[in-house]
């Protein structure tokens, strides 16, 4: 370990290199491009839930004066079911091919069946209405009860399940010990049921894109994604254009979450724009985002936990039937994988089944997974505590996993911080504060729980230039979207021993910087770190060579300190200090360019582990649970740019206070998205939530040179659980399903209620 | 995809010309926070669109030497809230009027067009119907006047004849120990459409309700005047038994809907909870207290 002491910059809340442009309005985000000639796609999506497509005439739509192309999955490469997976990251192109572009069947109201270019949006639409789809409409079904009905109406026949078509596309386990022994141990056991409502990550920009083919091929993208590289490799295998081909440049990105680590719109508006000739723009309205991206799932899951008397769990079970939507693939490995991980348990079940349905195709969302599965662990968690009458924290501080704990999911916990969040949590004021009174009409109560995400390493490249004028600009690969632009500058500087305000950083296309992998799993500034790093230390070593070439003495002679070259010691010799200004403007006489890039396949993420404690203020006539104070507690390995770190706390808050309270998917009979818009699809607003305080803990991460741990996902893990148990402390009612709305807690305490009455 | 005609007419009879003579492709525009959310979403075509804004009766806010107030349909919240006078009167006319939206809604936002889009929902709505407001409406025919309660005709639709246009609402003056209130329920704190909305006009002497007027919304294809709620208050001195006598006329009078927006026991319990809690907003406020 390298862990650079008595920062100058590193751990400063250094102004953002994005935030005067985001703040003036400046920033381009991808509906912002333009280009000459250019046309519009629109996407023709399907009406129906499930259907098959018989045939699609597209003669009228193509003859509509201003229309200048026409796609149908005939122009999409075809990856067929039956040759077996063809991986990219974890998509699987045969899902991927057929969920830009519905092939045989349509699978969810929304699907896209055809996609138009006209010279106008509205020439585009109107085109689209033109098109004759013949569709055999078939049964259908979303919840995940309906669908593992043993006479479901089946997605994909040809995947079976104990030897029959099923919706049941996959189980995932993960096991220690003997959960029967276990339980045998127990002298409390609890076990139950919970459901969760598909949610949508609900980021502010729709999915936009602008696409130019020139006649020789060469095809360029501007689309906001959380990764070019991700935009190149998909838009290459579901058009056939070759990946040198294709040059993918990252607009800023509004807003990710997960969900724009899959294409929805380059492939098709690749072949629009080739079959046409002309750039094509396409921009998602809303309900098209709402309806036809990625919400992650809706789940079931049962949770059992047993312990001794004195506190200690000795087996646990968890089964996560999670919805994948159309095509395979919901986050099972983050529920069945991430839930009881904070815990060090003998005895342990954790499964997880995959359950397609008549919706959308699950997209990623923070952890995705986890906060589905802790939602169940966490709220039974509680319910232990209170039967063994121990404080929910000390009951998780006496199981704690720690280092040495072999984890289910596979590892044996190198140092990890869990046991010092939920101290932190415990020692916080906010812990200690009484509860206090609401106005007449309010309870108040409080909850805790804990939650884990994995975290990542992968691919990422770097390049660290030095300019003519002796400042640095340095090139990464990743979509910022949590703030690496500022922890890379922070870094850079630290190293270079010179002011933040000299460091540029910049995200560069997918023909002017090595392959990086998406941004996602909280990966960016852990994997960035390591390369720039690695960079800026080949960059120090250039500059000693080229300072010892002027003295004339040995490059070990010279040491790299506060932004300039220095003799390591007088007896090295004397000179004066070269500065990074001085060895830049001697460069072209003394070898010429200076920099450095450096591409890697990084290692050695640690997971994250984050505690939360929740007061809620509950109206009881009309239901409405507030969230009036609320602290998340989270190992943060070594905050970089502290700012950024409890942004991302704070935004995992909101989401999950939102998760909690009153976002969900609600369907109509029809099978369709009855409320595909911000009115009635209710995220929080700023009014709806308290300031969210932070307790950073910070144990570094010895694989890391600063220490880096991922920081972006866990702390929305944690919060579904912690709002659900500060509701039960409130009124002495649990809820096991979400969102606990208005309508449904004003419900039970009229049950409640009538109950005490009889 | 035919092209829109936009006029902006300098007079109400211009306006009302222009309006009928473009039949039903026609749209009055006001602040535009519906039509052109409507619009975008492709719910509404218009052919032309009759900006009412450049118009000064249908912007003017006039309280009169009786302390009665006219204000035109087209005037912003924001106007209505800087108005010396116009909060201080008809504080819950205010309040529903400001809840819609956010500020910049606010800036652009009108009672008319609130009343107008016909959602049983509009926020001013019930505090108007609590109010006893008078709307003035002109068309090809000339004026007339209506009760503020008879102008919508169910979700998206009015009482109003073809051509005509709405003018003005006219708030009647009142004793002294009068006030008002609304509240509505939504989810969030804000950003959100009520699914139920109450407004209360009420006057107090000696400390007896002599006179009391309820508004409800969001519980019934329109907003309703509920006339049973205020016989309930008016004679007591919004003694419990009088306010669950009120209570369970609101619950009475709902006819609601489940939907995604809240459930029909929700909406029910919900419109008498609400009576309870705004009549006593108002009744603090008309006694000064
Ligand atoms: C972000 C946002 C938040 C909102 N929040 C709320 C809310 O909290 N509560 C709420 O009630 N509403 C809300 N609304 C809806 C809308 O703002 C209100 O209904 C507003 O009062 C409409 O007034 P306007 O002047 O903008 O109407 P416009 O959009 O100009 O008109 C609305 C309709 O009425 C017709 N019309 C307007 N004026 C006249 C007239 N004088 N004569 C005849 N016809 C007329 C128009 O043709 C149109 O059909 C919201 C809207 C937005 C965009």
């Amino acid at each position: 370990m390298n862990l650079v002491t008595n920062n100058k910059w590193i751990g400063q809340r250094t102004i953002r290199p994005d935030g005067m442009d985001k703040v003036t309005g400046r920033a381009q985000f991808a509906a912002d491009t333009t280009m000459p000639g250019m046309i519009w796609g629109k996407v023709l999506r399907s009406p129906h839930p499930h259907a098959r497509i018989r045939s699609i005439d597209t003669s009228k739509a193509e003859k509509l004066p201003g229309v200048k192309a026409v796609v149908t999955s005939k122009d999409i490469v075809d990856f067929p079911i039956d040759k077996g997976a063809v991986m990219l990251g974890i998509q699987d192109m045969r899902w991927m091919c057929r969920n830009v572009m519905a092939r045989d069947k349509a699978l969810f109201p929304g699907h896209p069946v055809a996609a138009v270019a006209a010279t106008t949006e509205a020439i585009a639409a109107e085109a689209c209405k033109l098109i004759e789809v013949d569709y055999e409409v078939l049964p259908w079904s979303i919840e995940i009860e309906d669908a593992i009905k043993p006479d479901a109406s089946v997605l994909h026949e040809f995947n079976k399940w104990e030897g029959k078509p099923s919706n049941i596309a996959g189980r995932l386990e993960h096991k220690k010990g003997d959960i029967a022994e276990g339980f045998k141990q127990a002298d409390v056991v609890i076990e139950r049921t919970f459901t969760t409502r598909p949610v949508h990550q609900g980021y502010i920009e729709p999915h936009a894109c602008l696409i130019s083919v020139a006649p020789d091929g060469k095809t360029t993208i501007w689309s906001s994604s959380q990764g070019q590289f991700m935009v190149r490799a998909m838009t290459s295998m579901l058009t056939g254009i070759p990946q040198s081909d294709i040059r993918a440049i990252p607009a800023e990105i509004g807003g990710g979450f997960g969900g724009k680590t899959i294409v929805y719109l380059e492939p098709v508006a690749t072949m629009l724009a080739k079959k046409s000739g002309r750039p094509v723009k396409m921009v998602m309205t809303r309900e098209e985002v709402m309806r036809a991206t990625g919400p992650t799932s809706g789940s079931r899951s049962t949770v059992k936990i047993g312990a001794k008397k004195d506190g200690t769990i000795v087996a646990a079970h968890g089964t996560f039937y999670l919805q994948a939507g159309a095509f395979p693939g919901s986050p099972i490995r983050g529920a069945a994988g991430c839930s009881f991980t904070p815990y060090d348990i003998p005895n342990l079940l954790s499964e997880g089944f995959d359950v397609c349905s008549n919706r959308s195709k699950v997209a990623a969302y923070r952890a995705p997974g986890a906060p589905i599965g802790a939602y169940a662990v966490e709220c039974v968690m509680d319910e232990v505590a209170e039967a063994l009458k121990m404080d929910p924290l000390d009951f998780r501080l006496k199981n704690a996993a720690k280092e040495g704990t072999k984890a289910a999911h596979g590892p044996t916990f190198p140092r990890i911080g869990y046991i010092e969040t939920v101290e932190a949590a415990k020692n916080s004021p906010h812990y200690a504060a009484p509860l206090g009174k609401g106005p007449a009409g309010t309870l108040r109560g409080r909850g805790v729980a804990s939650g884990f995400w994995f975290n990542a390493g992968g691919e990422s490249s770097a390049q660290v230039n030095i300019t003519e004028d002796g400042n640095v600009v340095v090139t990464t690969g990743h979509p910022d979207i949590g703030g690496s632009r500022a922890g890379i500058a922070n870094i850079c500087a630290e190293l270079l021993g010179i002011d933040y305000k000299r460091v540029s950083v910049i995200i560069g296309d997918t023909q002017t910087i090595g392959f990086s992998n998406l941004t996602g799993g909280s990966r960016v500034l852990f994997a960035s770190a390591m390369v720039v790093t690695q960079s800026a230390e080949k960059v120090i070593q250039t500059l000693r060579e080229r300072a010892a070439k002027i003295w004339n003495i040995d490059p070990e002679a010279v040491k790299w300190d506060q932004g300039a070259a220095h003799p390591v010691s007088p007896n090295a010799g004397q000179f004066e200090p070269l500065t990074l200004k001085e060895l830049a403007e001697k460069a072209p006489a003394m070898g010429g360019p200076i920099g450095a890039g450096v591409q890697l396949n990084t290692a050695g993420a640690d997971g994250g582990f984050g505690t939360h404690v929740c007061d809620v203020e509950i109206d009881t006539d009309l239901g409405i649970a507030r969230v009036i104070r609320y602290t998340a507690v989270q190992d943060v390995g070594r905050a970089i740019h502290p700012g950024y770190v409890e942004g991302q706390l704070q935004g995992g808050v909101a989401q999950g206070i939102g998760w909690a309270l009153n976002e969900e998917y609600i369907y109509n009979k029809d099978g369709k998205v009855d409320n595909p818009g911000f009115l009635d699809y209710r995220m929080p607003v700023c009014s709806d939530l308290p300031m969210i305080d932070c307790i950073m803990v910070e144990v570094p991460n010895p694989k890391h040179p600063q220490g880096v741990k991922g920081v972006g996902e866990v702390p929305l893990v944690p919060v579904m659980a912690a709002v659900a148990s500060a509701i039960y402390n409130a009124l002495g009612i649990r809820f096991y399903s979400l969102p606990m709305s208005p309508p449904k807690i004003s419900a039970a305490l009229d049950a409640n209620v009538k109950q005490a009455a009889e | 995809m035919a092209d829109i005609r936009y006029l902006a007419p300098q007079s109400l009879d211009e306006a009302i010309g222009a309006f009928a003579a473009a039949g039903s492709a026609a749209r009055i525009l006001a602040g535009g926070t519906d039509l052109l959310v409507q619009m975008r979403s492709g719910v509404v075509k218009p052919g032309v669109i009759v900006d009412i804004k450049k118009i000064a009766e249908m912007t003017a806010i006039k309280e009169g030497a009786d302390g009665s107030f006219v204000i035109g349909a087209a005037a912003s919240g924001m106007a209505l809230y800087e108005h010396p006078r116009f909060g201080k009167v008809w504080p819950g006319v205010l309040e529903g009027i400001n809840l819609i939206g956010s500020k910049q809604v606010q800036g652009r936002a009108s009672p008319g067009g609130n009343l107008m889009n016909g959602s049983p929902a509009g926020d001013s709505v019930p505090a108007m119907i609590a109010a006893g407001a008078i709307v003035t409406v002109q068309g090809p025919n000339g004026r007339r006047e209506l009760k503020v309660e008879d102008v919508p005709a169910g979700p998206g639709r009015t009482n109003l004849k073809p051509g005509e246009i709405l003018v003005s609402f006219k708030l009647p003056s009142r004793p002294s120990g009068s006030s008002d209130a609304y509240l509505r329920m939504i989810p969030r704190t804000e950003m959100d459409i009520a699914v139920v909305g109450i407004g209360v006009s009420l006057t107090i002497k000696d400390g007896v309700c002599t006179a009391a007027r309820v508004g409800l919304g969001a519980v019934a294809p329109t907003a309703l005047l509920v006339e049973a709620a205020g016989k309930a208050l008016v004679g007591s001195k919004l003694d419990d038994a009088a306010l669950e006598k009120a209570a369970e006329a609101c619950r009475a009078a709902c006819r609601p809907i489940d939907d995604k927006r809240g459930t029909i026991a929700y909406r029910i319990k919900t419109a008498g909870v609400l009576l309870k809690r705004t009549t006593a907003i108002a009744a603090k406020r008309a006694t000064g207290k």
